[in-house]
């Protein structure tokens, strides 16, 4: 148990140092703002109690929100991507998932259930993040277009993340 | 008040959601009036320590260009040096100068921290309030301006960029002295709108963007950049202007912040007008 919260304590730190050193750096285009951070909430286990998720969704924005300059933004779309998470995977995940308390991967569910997971979930996010972010519906179709090219590059991210990380090691173990 | 007890329980997730979304919207809302901001206070030096870690590591890529770009301003200031100018008169006396009266002085500062590519872009730099730096002061670079500080904590300071929704400068065009106010609509980084330029105005490409005299923060004929196209609406009173910036966001490191030495006694001056109660 507390092996286990050491390791995602490690995988938290990681991803955020990645988030903001690697690919806050990431300049081609204002187009394009993958934020990474969020498949830490995504890989969450699936039989995290809710309360939990929420929280740690909070925590996490924070650390965010405080390193990137922008507080609350990041808070309340990772609070909103978990709530919207756990009715997800409510209907997406069969009886034997919850058993065998399996993490919501890729090498569990295979590709195109991850995929599609990745991208509905993600694509909650950034909608909701970056419209807040303006404040408002002017710019609404630079938005959109911000909106569809960042998470089209951030699922690409974490599904490339998964392939070279995740499969050896949850195969092995 | 069981059943009270057991719907909470039934529906905790949605309730935990509710505060917690709640809990950032009042984050967010506090720093929409962002003067009175005090998240970032509280961050800023956690975040500026770990910020200053990661550029004092990129600083060393970078010394070619900074050592050229150095160069440049020192030869440029050398030219300016009172030794460089041929003295023309002989009588020589001190006079107590009541005529110029030092009203900007310059604190110089490095970025620790900077972004282009967002919709709302932040900097920050390694000097705080021990520096002498304060809220609302100008942040310029040696060929323009480049934002308003926003936060100081005793050692670093957040700034707001000019390429961020909530900056909003007033400028002038140098030839014709007409006002308007320079935002950026997100996009690219090197260009920026002037708004609110009257139709009757002459303007043409290349005109010279300088800072006005109605702001507190920038001292009146600071460079921000040049017009590099514009166009006139059948039946629209303001011209649509774009603006080639003369800072360019990316590459900027060295900064100067501008300290307003007549500020506190402009501002206690204001204080005395009467307020309107409402």
């Amino acid at each position: 148990m507390i092996l286990e919260l050491l390791t995602y304590l490690l995988k938290f730190i990681g991803i955020i140092l990645l988030q903001i050193l690697v690919v806050d750096n990431i300049e081609l285009s204002s187009y394009i703002n993958p934020y990474i951070y969020i498949s830490f909430i995504l890989l969450l286990p699936v039989t995290i109690k809710p309360w939990q998720a929420l929280l740690l969704a909070f925590v996490c924005g924070a650390v965010v929100d405080a390193l990137s300059s922008t507080p609350g933004l990041h808070i309340a779309a990772s609070v909103l991507l978990v709530y919207v998470r756990i009715h997800y995977l409510r209907f997406a995940t069969t009886k034997e998932d919850t058993e065998s308390r399996i993490r919501p991967s890729m090498s569990k569910k295979g590709i195109v259930w991850f995929v599609f997971y990745c991208f509905s979930m993600t694509l909650v996010h950034h909608t909701f993040l970056f419209f807040l972010e303006i404040y408002g519906f002017q710019e609404f179709f630079s938005t959109l277009l911000r909106i569809i090219f960042s998470t089209l590059v951030t699922v690409l991210m974490i599904v490339v993340g998964q392939l070279l990380f995740y499969n050896t090691k949850i195969s092995n173990g | 008040m069981r059943n009270l007890i057991f719907f909470i329980y039934r529906y905790h997730v949605f309730f935990i959601f509710f505060v917690l979304e709640i809990a950032a919207f009042v984050i967010i809302f506090r720093f929409n009036n962002y003067q009175k901001a005090s998240f970032l206070n509280y961050t800023n030096g956690v975040a500026g320590n770990f910020y200053n870690g990661v550029s004092n590591t990129q600083e060393y890529f970078n010394l070619r260009r900074v050592n050229d770009s150095l160069q440049l301003e020192n030869a440029r200031l050398r030219s300016q040096q009172i030794t460089s100018y041929y003295r023309n008169n002989i009588s020589i006396s001190n006079i107590n100068d009541t005529v110029y009266k030092q009203q900007y002085d310059y604190i110089a500062a490095q970025l620790v921290n900077n972004s282009v590519t967002k919709r709302n872009n932040y900097i920050t730099l390694n000097r705080g309030r021990v520096h002498g730096i304060e809220k609302e002061m100008g942040v310029i670079s040696e060929n323009g301006i480049v934002g308003i500080v926003m936060n100081v904590s005793d050692h670093y300071s957040t700034v707001l960029s000019l390429l961020n929704s909530n900056c909003k400068i007033s400028a002038k065009l140098q030839k014709s002295g007409a006002f308007g106010s320079l935002v950026w609509d997100g996009g690219d980084p090197r260009y920026a709108r002037l708004l609110d330029v009257n139709k009757h105005v002459p303007i043409k490409v290349g005109d010279l963007v300088i800072t006005s005299n109605f702001s507190t923060i920038f001292p009146e004929g600071l460079p921000i950049g040049k017009i590099s196209e514009h166009s006139l609406d059948a039946g629209d009173n303001f011209h649509t202007i774009n603006i080639d910036l003369f800072t360019d966001f990316s590459t900027v490191s060295t900064v100067y912040v501008i300290r307003n030495l007549f500020k506190q006694e402009q501002q206690a001056l204001e204080q005395t007008l009467p307020i309107d109660k409402k």
